[in-house]
């Protein structure tokens, strides 16, 4: 076990990846020279070369396209797009054609591509950085979309990713790049399939993902001070959705309330209260709730925007209202 | 340079218009007894485009084509029976009905499908091409797209990256002077498109798109120096459509006169009468083709009639690849 921050993870993912796979190559804005936006590939060029590392012109419609004609040509690209705002920009490719060309063309071309982008506020970074837009990802068939909430995740599921023979999207929460944890370093692939059981519970399930998952286990921490034993699971996989897990944590708890840093309209979390309640609705013994961003395009000011994203204070208030009064 | 046209492959050119001419001639015929359904967007008048330009393609290079792309699956080699049978949407089609008119895929020619998105395709020629340098194959791609894609900021996108890292990219610009009914005249500033090339600082060219033989000497030329690493080149073919956009455009853009005008060099007719003064090609021998070509068509449409239609529970195969 070794010390490694998420960036690092990310890294040493992308190496292994690199030395084991020449078909393998990463591409997009400053991934080289600068070394990642967040420092995820820093070294790989001297490493691998400028074959291998690529640096692209600010064109993210032409450069998501370019990996997915890539993969079709043979190859197994990653594409780092900086952020999940500025992915807007090749939309058009990651749904329009890596989702659609396998089904498209009878299952005779698939697309194994990997994007990684940045996701999520915390930085003061506006309105125009800080989104949560994993669910409008989660919304397409044809792709898989994970979100990696630990360091081991952060390498194990960029491997998992490369073994998926069709397009993944993965989704860093950028406040996470400097967590450190400790990691085994050469841990294989993350288990995509099935959500994890973060935190064992009794009382509530807390159902989180990527960058929501440190504020739902403080909030737990705090439950647990006031008798309340939550369980804590981290979905991984956006699309698929383990609703086994889920469904088998909510039918013995009776309780869910599901953290979201996406804003509530439409958000990931609706579709997972939808199921909860169409896979256990007479084992709720209260409305499944919501933890969600507030509905307001990010704000710079750190306590606008502190106030505008779910915290541990407010995943309490939101199980405690769902919870018994106790004593 | 314009190589010499022999008769064999002057006649081979007139049978490939012909075959696209006729095939969606018969198309126009089985959307109106309600056989093909969506949109139908017909090549008809553009033909010399694609015949010419795939004479300079081998089999180891990439096509991707748009959504108005029956001549280029065809003149590309897909059979007409795979084709047409898509058309009806049925399981021996070759996208397996999934895709119709506009997603003809073909993966044993290289043929990395037709596209709807307007410009959707460029990205996807610069990647195969990329894929191509990176695993060091001698091979071109060719991405046709019309005039109405170079209002798209991926065209200016795929062009500078195309450009940046040299990559064995064709672009084959069909202007057929409409972006569905906007007249070139209304959309591009610079109406002279292959202009665009010098911004990029790639060879750029304008070719009569009426003319097979000047389609096809370019594009050899162009595809020559490709494949010799000079990096991409930009074609723009001039041509003109002789039908409506699609099976609902009343054509109230343009007139009749136009029309009327541009079918005087209509590149079948045109270049059958070529053929003919030159004495490459007897009356019979154009009876011959035209037999030939609709047998072709008749067989293929036999072929849609009595295809198996997919079953519905197999609509969501393929979205993604079943894991082992």
């Amino acid at each position: 076990m070794t010390t490694l921050s998420y960036r690092e993870a990310v890294r040493s993912a992308l190496r292994d990846a690199l030395r084991t796979d020449p078909r393998v190559f990463l591409m997009g804005e400053d991934v080289g020279r600068y070394g990642g936006s967040y420092a995820a590939s820093k070294g790989l060029l001297e490493e691998f070369g400028p074959e291998r590392v690529r640096d692209t012109p600010l064109s993210e419609s032409t450069f998501v396209g370019a990996g997915i004609g890539a993969a079709l040509g043979g190859l197994r690209p990653i594409v780092e797009v900086m952020t999940v705002n500025f992915s807007l920009l090749a939309l058009d490719q990651i749904v329009n054609n890596a989702a659609t060309l396998r089904h498209m063309s009878g299952g005779q071309f698939s697309v194994p591509l990997v994007i990684r982008m940045a996701t999520g506020a915390g930085r003061q970074l506006a309105a125009q950085h800080s989104h949560s837009l994993e669910t409008w990802y989660a919304h397409i068939p044809g792709i898989t979309v994970l979100a990696p909430a630990t360091v081991a995740d952060a390498r194990g599921m960029l491997l998992a990713a490369l073994r998926q023979p069709d397009p993944v999207v993965i989704f860093e929460h950028a406040s996470l790049y400097p967590v450190e944890e400790e990691t085994d370093e050469h841990a294989g692939p993350t288990d995509i399939t099935h959500a994890v059981v973060r935190r064992r519970g009794r009382d509530v399930t807390a159902v989180t993902y990527g960058g929501s998952l440190a504020k739902t286990l403080a909030a737990a921490d705090r439950l647990a001070d006031r008798g309340l034993s939550a369980e804590v699971i981290d979905l991984r996989s956006l699309r698929p959705l383990d609703m086994e897990t889920m469904l088998g944590s909510v039918r013995r708890t009776h309780r869910a309330v599901i953290v979201d840093e996406g804003w509530r309209t439409g958000s990931l979390a609706a579709e997972v209260s939808a199921r909860i309640m169409e896979g256990a609705f007479y084992e709720l013994d209260a409305p499944v709730a919501r933890v969600c961003s507030a509905e307001v395009p990010m704000p710079y000011a750190k306590h606008l925007e502190d106030s505008a994203l779910p915290s541990p204070e407010s995943i309490v208030d939101a199980v405690m209202a769902v919870c018994p009064r106790r004593g | 340079m314009t190589p010499v046209l022999t008769r064999e492959h002057g006649q081979e050119l007139l049978r490939q218009m012909l075959l696209v001419r006729r095939f969606e001639e018969k198309c126009v015929e089985l959307y109106s007894l309600g056989k093909i359904r969506g949109f139908l967007h017909l090549y008809i008048g553009e033909e010399a485009v694609a015949v010419g330009a795939m004479q300079a393609l081998t089999p180891d290079d990439g096509i991707v084509a748009t959504y108005r792309e029956h001549g280029h699956a065809l003149t590309r080699g897909m059979p007409a029976g795979a084709l047409m049978a898509e058309m009806f949407g049925k399981a021996n089609g070759c996208s397996r009905g999934r895709g119709g008119s506009m997603h003809l895929f073909d993966a044993a020619r290289r043929f990395f499908g037709g596209y709807a998105i307007v410009g959707g395709g460029l990205p996807i020629a610069v990647g195969l091409a990329l894929a191509d340098c990176l695993q060091a194959r001698a091979r071109v791609t060719a991405c046709f797209f019309g005039d109405g894609a170079v209002a798209e900021g991926e065209f200016h996108e795929s062009l500078n990256l195309a450009a940046l890292w040299k990559l064995p990219v064709l672009f084959l610009c069909e202007n057929n002077r409409y972006a569905m009914g906007t007249a070139l005249e209304r959309h591009p500033a610079q109406p002279n498109l292959a202009a665009n090339a010098a911004a990029y600082g790639i060879r750029g060219e304008q070719v009569d798109g009426m003319d097979v033989v000047a389609v096809e000497s370019a594009t050899r030329a162009a595809a020559d120096a490709v494949r010799a690493g000079s990096g991409p080149v930009l074609l723009e073919f001039l041509t003109y459509r002789f039908r409506a956009h699609s099976m609902y455009d009343p054509e109230l853009y343009r007139t009749k006169e136009e029309i009327a005008q541009w079918m005087t060099r209509d590149p079948v007719t045109t270049f059958a009468k070529r053929l003919t003064d030159a004495g490459d090609l007897a009356e019979a021998e154009l009876a011959g083709l035209e037999q030939d070509v609709a047998a072709t068509i008749a067989a293929a449409v036999a072929e849609a009639e009595s295809g198996p239609s997919e079953p519905v529970a197999d609509l969501l195969k393929d979205v993604q690849t079943p894991l082992p």
